[in-house]
């Protein structure tokens, strides 16, 4: 079995006095693709918002490589070549299209990706280049927001419900690329609600349920009565 | 002819207010820090100016090539050792914080410096002046407002044109997601107020040579720069810039109605586009 590239060691995560996560213990490998589902409320975001070091939490609960990040701030963690697309894609305004793209790659990680290879993937952002974010579309913005993290030439990046509130046909189309970008070997953790969609594009999947991992399990084998269980809780 | 000249007068004034304001202008809109000490700071790197210029027996202006990094240093070492752990949701720390610093500073001033009136020796610079069909020009006011066009436009080309720039934008607009990015907050926002107080450094050496200064009159300093930034709009360079000459118009055309009109015509003003137009004149748009 190969080393996990990032191991999450009972994580317990909190916002304040509220805490969110209990105890979620999971992996991901070398260059996979693994799933996030849970009904809202469950704690994914929380759990993609402490990977990427926006919610600081104790030092071993989160380790990459074998090293604690659980403690770093999340600078420190884009630079070891962890990126999120956070959930509302979360644009920056002030920033022309072109821009919030370059600012992706201001670590100047060296890799595969940049400006043009963004464009080649998602080539209708290079038509609209010099235009504020704002004023794209919400898959435009949705592609902006992936190319901003690919831009940084991570090798794990985090999607935190790259599908919420777009159209079923930009949906496919953003999945549809999902191939060229995790097929270099890049992991990736999805977060989505559409468990069909998520199973389909991962190898491997984890269901949360208030806060704890309540299945595991590979994406081609698990069975929907286990879903709705972990999902429901019933 | 008197009010053509009191309005050219008052315009080339605005430059040194618009210099008072571009610091606080660009640390507003860069973090949302409203900083009390301002006025304060600009008669620190006036004192700099003055040690500096005395020390070495150079002319002032020759001193800005030590006092406009000394104060950038002094507000990278500010922000990042005090102001960024006041920075929060609650505007409220930091106001205190920087009243207080307010307080240190113009009374560490007067234990150093006594309260003496002092003043910059620019020599033949302070009188020199161009005359153009029956207007005079002095040419301290003019290189004042020429520097603080300068300024303003190199910070709005900083602004908008430089990797530093889109760093001050994108976190301007989202901290955490710039954090995301690999940008620091604290060293973002230490950079931003080092070119604040560089700016400043600039302000206070003219001041210097301007009128004389001691060390309580950052106050009046600070509320010019002030008004300037908020008749212009907050967060928008080139309408601090306008803010500055309206406000210096006014105190001008005030001064020329009757002497004891100066400063209160230009509060006036402020106060009459305040009501008019809370945001200012050119509010930066919102995203």
């Amino acid at each position: 079995m190969p080393d996990p590239v990032l191991s999450l060691n009972r994580l317990d995560a909190r916002y304040g006095d509220f805490q969110a996560l209990y105890g979620v213990t999971a992996h991901v490998n070398e260059g996979e693709v693994v799933a996030i589902i849970g009904a809202n409320g469950a704690g994914k975001t929380t759990l993609m918002r402490s990977i990427a070091g926006l919610i600081r939490n104790a030092p071993e609960a989160i380790a990459w490589k074998g090293q604690p990040i659980g403690r770093l701030r999340a600078d420190q963690v884009a630079a070891l070549g962890i990126a999120l697309v956070p959930e509302g894609r979360l644009l920056f305004p002030s920033l022309s299209v072109e821009e919030n793209l370059i600012i992706g790659g201001q670590l100047g990680r060296r890799g595969p990706w940049n400006l043009g290879r963004v464009y080649e993937l998602f080539p209708i952002l290079k038509e609209r280049r010099n235009q504020q974010s704002t004023s794209l579309s919400g898959g435009q913005q949705q592609m902006v927001a992936i190319g901003r993290a690919l831009m940084s030439n991570p090798e794990l990046i985090l999607m935190d419900e790259i599908s919420l509130g777009l159209a079923p046909v930009i949906i496919k189309q953003i999945y549809d690329a999902l191939p060229g970008i995790v097929g270099q070997g890049m992991a990736a953790v999805i977060v989505e609600q559409d468990i069909a969609k998520a199973l389909s594009v991962t190898a491997r999947v984890y269901c949360l349920q208030e806060g704890r991992v309540s299945l595991e399990g590979r994406s081609d084998t698990v069975s929907r009565d286990e879903i709705s269980r972990a999902y429901f809780g019933m | 002819m008197e009010w053509l000249n009191a309005i050219l007068q008052g315009t080339l004034l605005g430059g040194l207010y618009a210099l008072f304001a571009a610091g606080l202008s660009l640390i507003f809109g860069v973090m949302r820090l409203v900083n009390i000490a301002h006025g304060d700071l600009i008669v620190l790197a006036a004192y700099l100016g003055l040690v500096i210029s005395a020390g070495l027996g150079i002319h002032p202006l020759l001193a800005l090539v030590l006092v406009v990094p000394a104060m950038a240093g002094i507000g990278y070492a500010l922000q990042r050792g005090i102001l960024n752990r006041t920075m929060g949701d609650d505007i409220l720390p930091p106001l205190l914080v920087t009243f207080g610093l307010s307080v240190i500073i113009q009374n560490g001033l007067l234990m150093g410096f006594s309260a003496d009136p002092q003043k910059l020796q620019a020599g033949a610079l302070e009188t020199a002046s161009l005359s153009a069909g029956g207007l005079t020009i002095g040419v301290l006011p003019l290189l004042m407002f020429v520097t603080a066009v300068a300024v303003i436009a190199g910070l709005q080309w900083m602004f908008y044109r430089t990797a530093l720039g889109r760093a001050f934008r994108a976190t301007s607009d989202r901290q955490d997601v710039a954090q995301l990015m690999g940008l620091n907050r604290a060293h973002v926002f230490a950079l931003a107020m080092a070119l604040s107080l560089a700016v400043t450094g600039i302000a206070g050496v003219f001041l210097g040579i301007r009128t004389s200064f001691d060390p309580s009159i950052g106050g009046s300093r600070l509320i010019f720069g002030f008004e300037a930034v908020i008749i212009g709009g907050l967060g928008n360079l080139w309408g601090t810039l306008a803010g500055g000459v309206i406000l210096g118009v006014a105190q001008a055309v005030g001064g020329q109605i009757h002497p004891s009109l100066q400063l209160l015509a230009g509060h006036l003003v402020f106060l009459l586009i305040l009501a008019i137009r809370p945001r200012g004149l050119f509010p930066k748009m919102e995203g």
